[in-house]
């Protein structure tokens, strides 16, 4: 039986708004036009557009509720019905069903379409409760909007209204008002159809149709703000927005979400300098207006209580407020101090990966020219070569997705790591035919829109790379051999040798027509602080240390040092062995990021000296003996690169609290008292200055960004410095055997910083848990929602099991990071026993 | 004055067992479904096409027409639309709980004439016994190898499958049926693109035939085209089921050859009006069509052309007669509230519109009526259905919003004095009478 799926048909009559990418590169014609009359005027429309879609491009606004330009037509509301000449005489239509057709006269203000736009106005005001006063909606609503711009001015309902209780609490983030709501389906097509979450949905019928939940099943979506944005009433308001601002008191600027390594487009929007909430941009590039929760409701932290304020230094054990002038100076003497007697090899440099690209650069200077060290890392341990990150070959677009035969997917759960990409892969799989294929170690949020779904048992990727290579599983090798192929590859499970994703990327690259690959790293800014050189084997632009290309580099910056330098683990291991005397932090928190703890711990209690940047004291900047208060989302204007390179421009809007100060400032004025200036005046100048020294940047200007560039400007790959090869091993090590193997893998919502300070968003993270198949559990004498102890050779601690069919039997899945669970490292093997047996 | 039987000829010669295997196979049965897999395609669309058989569901479409209309992709399927809840409807009611195998049978044929391999019956959730009977006669007609693979010793395959609405009137629209019988809620889809010859159920392409529509195929297969043309009237061939209910002596399902007129249905069919009662309305087909009234319409013919003419429609064949002492405020609310409590609640002008319209038209007969409300419920109307005009035109998704337009028409056009006698009156003028009795 076909799939009974609506909406698989019903995308052929959405105009298509894929854009650039693969697509564009394979050279696709542009649509066909058609022409039309929209009031009396002629004009050309591509064929095949929507009525409401074309005259709006042509500038005639067709007033809509339902209609929402990323998601099916459904004409529900009926308020964009337009008169159109039929065979059989005018007819009334909606503008957000009917197409376009060659010498189509279509009229939008007619007396008859004037007539059915008052109608359907007052019909939706009838039972509409008017509380705009002290609706959050209320100024920006498009209810109000349109009633004023198409309605009948006044109501001749005088019958009792529709009562509902009001509000319901339908989440930890989200209120329902059913009085206010117009039935327009957006919230609901949205979690059915773009987040796939299908929790909220119409109950009843008829004049008491509403919208609601299921019993006792919260609308529990990463996604659910964006019901909340597209309401076009007052409907579904942000239990932490609420009763904050009104829409006319708020500044706002563009900016991009950072928790992700898209970058998905946003408008920080302030009230009396503190930041009150974050909305989407549509932007065809990266997000088409979504936003994950943790994105948009994650900025919270930056007027946490908690944010450092002051600079600290260490004054008889203990972390006390001190000046600028003076923590400075300290940190400069013992630089200065360390430097004469051992040389750059001992200093390491770990972060950069959150904050801007100027900040990065900024980091990446100071190593090289102050430290005289290549020990720098903006990756905490994570698998990935930075070359391969920085600079893959054939490295490819999001916007390749939608143009893609096939969508190859090994690594992280994106519903849980990259909501931006988990969004638009589902798109292209639901909606534009093309084919996913799913390879991961359990379950994943992309399973149901996959025509191909692999597990494999954890540390067992190789094995089962090998496996395919050698002509096993033709099904998979004949969708990877397409014409156009995207893998998105990444680090799926800590158990996950290194280079795995990069075999799998190379192996792509030899067996599709086409490959594109999308690596994906963690950190907002991971990639753009790859490019900034915050890795011990590249220096700002992609360029090796010991290659050629450093020479421009030297003109700017002087000679740098060319020994590669140690990655994070390497710097961990130093630091505990004596090599590394001292340590700078950069908003990084290595005890709670890197897959195995118990190095950070060791290392953060044996260190020499160590200096931290950060907004917040964390597990591994307590210990610290100098601590600076730094600037966050929002407090500073730079750039940033996304994981396609995608230079975009933030702003700033809201002060940095305290004495605080961007990266970038700190860095400079240390290395002022260091002896060893960088020469660094403000962010802007960095800006330039990285257009001139790092290749791929060169144009890159904030102006640009600012202007032509909205969306961003692309970095291409082939500006940079050639890197060198990357030897590809096909053959893996063995896969570990043992019957019970652990697979430890990130969740939206963990006990990372950020997200503690956020009281939105931090009781949704899922504490310790451990994820069993049932029959596992059995053999554990595990029951749901029991305690049970975990135990590898890493670590152990006690989880409440929850049995789960999407886990395969001999997987044990435990979520990382999260409050009160313990860290178990990288160890696949793994023992389960029932708490109390 | 006796009239020739066709679907109901099984059930008025043999009521006992009417619904039975036995008895079907006894009268004939199957052996059309039999002749029917030696003909082509084209042969049974020419057939039925030439038969000038028109659909019975209330659209009164060809339904050969609608047969060639069947987009070419495959699989395709077939719909019985079972789910008769227009009130004042019951005719195929009976048709399913007398005659289950005669309608099977018509499936058969249906199927065949246009390559369908699944066939589904959606019966209306409150007719349960009709629904134990076809399930009984699909049964029965899978054990007998009439259906499933290779039916009657052919190499044609057939799946049916018996499904039971939940009680909601819009499933009676094809396109809300093909969403209830996926799964989804029962709300009608959008025309274009969803028509189901093209884009039916699980989005292939759908034949909608209402029961008593195949219930007539074995019997034009049987006699022949041309010989079904000479029942009825030229242009509304064959006979078709009325049901007629209130104000007459003998309510009940008929089977009448078209042409005849109201007079003859009511006065000698029907057995007129209790207690010689006058006439003061006729519904002529289902609660969606406008009204007549005996002063103009008592003599017009019972075919679609001359009711269409006169501004309403035959529809399902629901004829509901009310007498002088019925009050028209009170009956074009009870019809208002019906459709208002059965709007799908999916589109506006629907969901909220004929609500208010309820609340205006129980204002009135409640006594709160004022000297503006006729004219604000003709004009909410018409925000439901532009021009209050005839077939409507709508600014709704699907025709329900405007079948609640239908009765306050009436009240416009023949009752305006009751309606403005209810205002000045500040209550029901009938009720009043009785009162005073």
């Amino acid at each position: 039986m076909p799939g009974p799926c609506q909406i698989a048909v019903s995308c052929r009559h959405v105009a298509c708004t894929a854009s650039g990418g693969l697509g564009v590169a394979m050279g696709e014609a542009g649509p066909e036009h058609v022409t039309i009359t929209i009031d009396g005027v002629s004009h050309e429309v591509p064929a095949g557009a929507l009525v409401i879609k074309a005259a709006q491009d042509r500038g005639t606004y067709i007033p809509r509720f339902c209609w929402h330009e990323r998601m099916n037509p459904v004409g529900m509301c009926r308020m964009c019905l337009v008169e159109v000449q039929g065979p059989r005489g005018p007819m009334l239509v909606t503008a957000c069903t009917n197409n376009v057709a060659d010498g189509m006269v279509v009229d939008t203000r007619g007396p008859t379409v004037k007539k059915a736009q008052e109608a359907v106005l007052e019909f939706l005001l009838a039972n509409h409760p008017l509380d705009c006063p002290v609706c959050d909606k209320g100024g920006e609503c498009p209810l109000q909007d349109q009633a004023f711009s198409h309605g009948p001015g006044e109501s001749r309902f005088v019958e009792i209204k529709r009562n509902f209780a009001k509000p319901i609490p339908i989440s930890d983030l989200v209120l329902l008002d059913r009085e206010r709501c117009i039935l327009c389906a957006r919230c609901t097509r949205f979690s059915d159809e773009i987040s796939g979450d299908p929790l909220i949905e119409f109950k009843s019928r008829a004049n008491v149709t509403e919208v609601n939940t299921f019993p006792d099943l919260p609308f529990s979506s990463y996604f659910s703000g964006n019901t909340i944005q597209i309401c076009p009433v007052g409907a579904l308001t942000s239990a932490q927005y609420r009763f904050r601002a009104r829409p006319w008191d708020l500044q706002m600027v563009e900016s991009s979400g950072m928790h992700d390594t898209a970058h998905p487009r946003l408008s920080v929007q302030v009230s009396q300098n503190e930041v009150l909430r974050l909305v989407g941009v549509d932007n065809d590039a990266t997000n088409h207006g979504w936003l994950s929760d943790k994105d948009r409701f994650g900025f919270q932290y930056l007027t946490s209580e908690e944010r450092l304020t002051m600079p600290l230094v260490r004054q008889d054990g203990q972390l006390v407020e001190t000046t600028w002038a003076e923590a400075l100076d300290r940190v400069a003497e013992r630089i200065g101090l360390i430097r004469d007697e051992d040389g750059g090899e001992v200093f390491a440099v770990i972060g950069g990966g959150h904050g801007t690209n100027e900040d990065a650069y900024a980091i990446s200077k100071f190593a090289r020219v102050v430290l005289e060290t290549n020990n720098v890392d903006a990756r905490l341990d994570d698998a990935l070569s930075s070359h391969f990150l920085a600079a893959t070959a054939d490295r490819g677009l999001i916007a390749d997705i939608d143009g893609a035969d096939t969508i190859l997917l090994w690594g992280p759960d994106l519903k849980e790591e990259h909501p931006t990409l988990y969004l638009r892969v589902r798109r292209a799989a639901q909606e534009l035919g093309v084919r996913l294929v799913v390879i991961h170690p359990r379950a994943t949020g992309l399973d149901d829109r996959a025509s191909m779904k692999l597990t494999y048992r954890p540390g067992g990727g190789f094995a089962l790379l090998d496996e395919v290579a050698d002509g096993k599983h033709p099904e998979l090798r004949q969708a990877l051999s397409a014409d156009r192929v995207v893998a998105i590859v990444g680090q799926a499970s800590f158990a996950d040798g290194p280079q795995l994703a990069e075999s799998v990327a190379a192996y792509v690259r030899n067996k599709a027509g086409s490959a594109r690959i999308l690596p994906l790293a963690r950190r907002g800014n991971i990639f753009g602080a790859l490019d900034m050189g915050l890795a011990p084997d590249l220096l700002p632009g992609r360029v090796a240390p010991d290659h050629a290309g450093r020479a421009a580099l030297a003109e700017s910056w002087g000679e740098p040092p060319a020994a590669r330098g140690k990655d994070t683990r390497a710097m961990l291991e130093g630091i505990d062995s004596g090599e590394i005397r001292f340590l700078l932090l950069v908003g990084a928190d290595p005890v709670r990021d890197v897959p195995d703890p118990r190095r950070a711990l060791l290392a953060m209690d044996s260190a020499e000296y160590v200096v931290s940047i950060d907004l917040f004291l964390n597990d591994s900047n307590r210990e610290a003996d100098v601590v600076l208060p730094a600037a966050g989302f929002a407090e500073k204007d730079g750039t940033v690169t996304n994981l396609e390179g995608r230079v975009q421009k933030v702003n700033v809007i809201a002060p940095i609290p305290g004495q605080g100060r961007p990266d970038w400032a700190i860095l400079d004025d240390l290395a002022e008292r260091a002896g060893r200036p960088i020469g660094l005046a403000n962010a802007e100048s960095i800006a330039k200055e990285i257009s001139e020294v790092a290749p791929a940047y060169t144009g890159i200007t904030w102006d640009h960004l600012e202007w032509e560039a909205r969306d961003g400007a692309v970095v291409p790959l082939s500006g940079s410095q050639p890197l060198s090869h990357i030897p590809v091993a096909l053959k893996g090590d063995n896969a570990p055997t043992a019957p019970l193997l652990l697979h430890v893998g990130r969740t939206l919502y963990d006990d990372g910083v950020m997200l503690r300070h956020s009281p939105s968003l931090r009781p949704l993270a899922r504490g310790a848990v451990v994820h069993l198949n049932p029959e596992d559990a059995k053999k554990a004498g595990a029951q749901d929602g029991h305690p049970v102890r975990v135990v590898t050779s890493h670590g152990e601690g006690e989880f409440s099991a929850i049995l789960d069919e999407g886990t395969p039997e001999g997987v044990v899945y435990v979520p990382f990071n999260q409050p009160g669970g313990a860290p178990l490292g990288t160890d696949a093997v793994v023992r389960v026993t029932a708490v109390g047996r | 004055m006796t009239y020739p039987l066709v679907v109901t000829r099984r059930m008025t010669d043999h009521p006992a067992d009417s619904h039975t295997l036995e008895r079907y196979e006894a009268t004939s049965g199957y052996e059309q479904a039999r002749r029917a897999l030696t003909m082509t395609r084209d042969e049974l669309v020419e057939e039925i096409k030439t038969s000038g058989l028109l659909g019975r569901g209330g659209a009164a479409f060809s339904a050969g027409l609608k047969w060639s209309f069947l987009a070419p992709a495959r699989p395709s399927y077939l719909v019985i639309n079972g789910d008769e809840s227009e009130p004042g409807t019951f005719k195929d009611r009976q048709l399913l709980e007398r005659d289950p195998h005669q309608m099977l049978e018509g499936v058969i044929i249906t199927a065949i004439a246009n390559e369908v391999h699944h066939a589904f019956i959606y019966i209306r959730g409150e007719y349960p016994k009709p629904a134990r009977r076809v399930q009984t006669a699909v049964d029965e007609a899978y054990a007998r190898g009439y259906l499933g693979k290779g039916i009657f010793g052919s190499d044609y395959d057939l799946e049916v499958t018996v499904h039971l609405g939940a009680g909601a009137y819009i499933c009676g629209e094809e396109t809300a049926l093909i969403n209830s019988l996926e799964g989804l809620r029962g709300e009608p889809r959008l025309k274009p693109p969803y028509f189901p010859a093209a884009k039916g159920l699980y989005m292939q392409p759908t034949i909608v035939n209402n029961v008593e529509t195949v219930s007539n195929l074995p019997h034009i297969l049987a006699m022949g085209s041309e010989e079904f043309i000479e029942i009825g009237h030229p242009l509304d061939t064959g006979t078709f089921m009325i049901s007629i209910s209130g104000h007459v002596n003998k309510p009940g399902n008929y089977e009448l050859p078209h042409g005849l007129t109201w007079r003859h249905l009511i006065y000698d069919i029907a057995g007129g009006v209790p207690g010689g009662r006058e006439i003061k309305a006729i519904v002529p087909g289902g609660a969606s069509a406008p009204w007549f009234i005996p002063e103009i319409h008592l003599e017009d013919q019972i075919t679609k052309d001359v009711c269409a003419e006169a501004g309403s429609m035959l529809g399902s064949g629901a004829v509901i007669v009310m007498d002088e002492t019925t009050c028209m405020v009170r009956a074009a609310e009870r019809i208002v509230r019906f459709f208002a409590h059965e709007s799908c609640g999916q589109c506006t002008p629907c969901r909220e519109g004929t609500t208010w319209m309820e609340m205006i038209l129980r204002r009135i007969e409640e006594g709160q009526g004022r000297a503006v409300d006729l004219d604000l419920l003709l004009d909410v109307s018409d925000g439901i259905s532009v021009g209050l005009a005839w077939p409507p035109k709508m600014t709704t998704i699907c025709p329900l919003g405007p079948s609640a337009v239908s009765p306050v028409l009436a009240l416009r056009d023949y009752f305006r004095d009751e309606v403005d006698e209810h205002v000045k009156m500040a209550g029901c003028p009938l009720k009043k009478v009785e009162a005073h009795a």
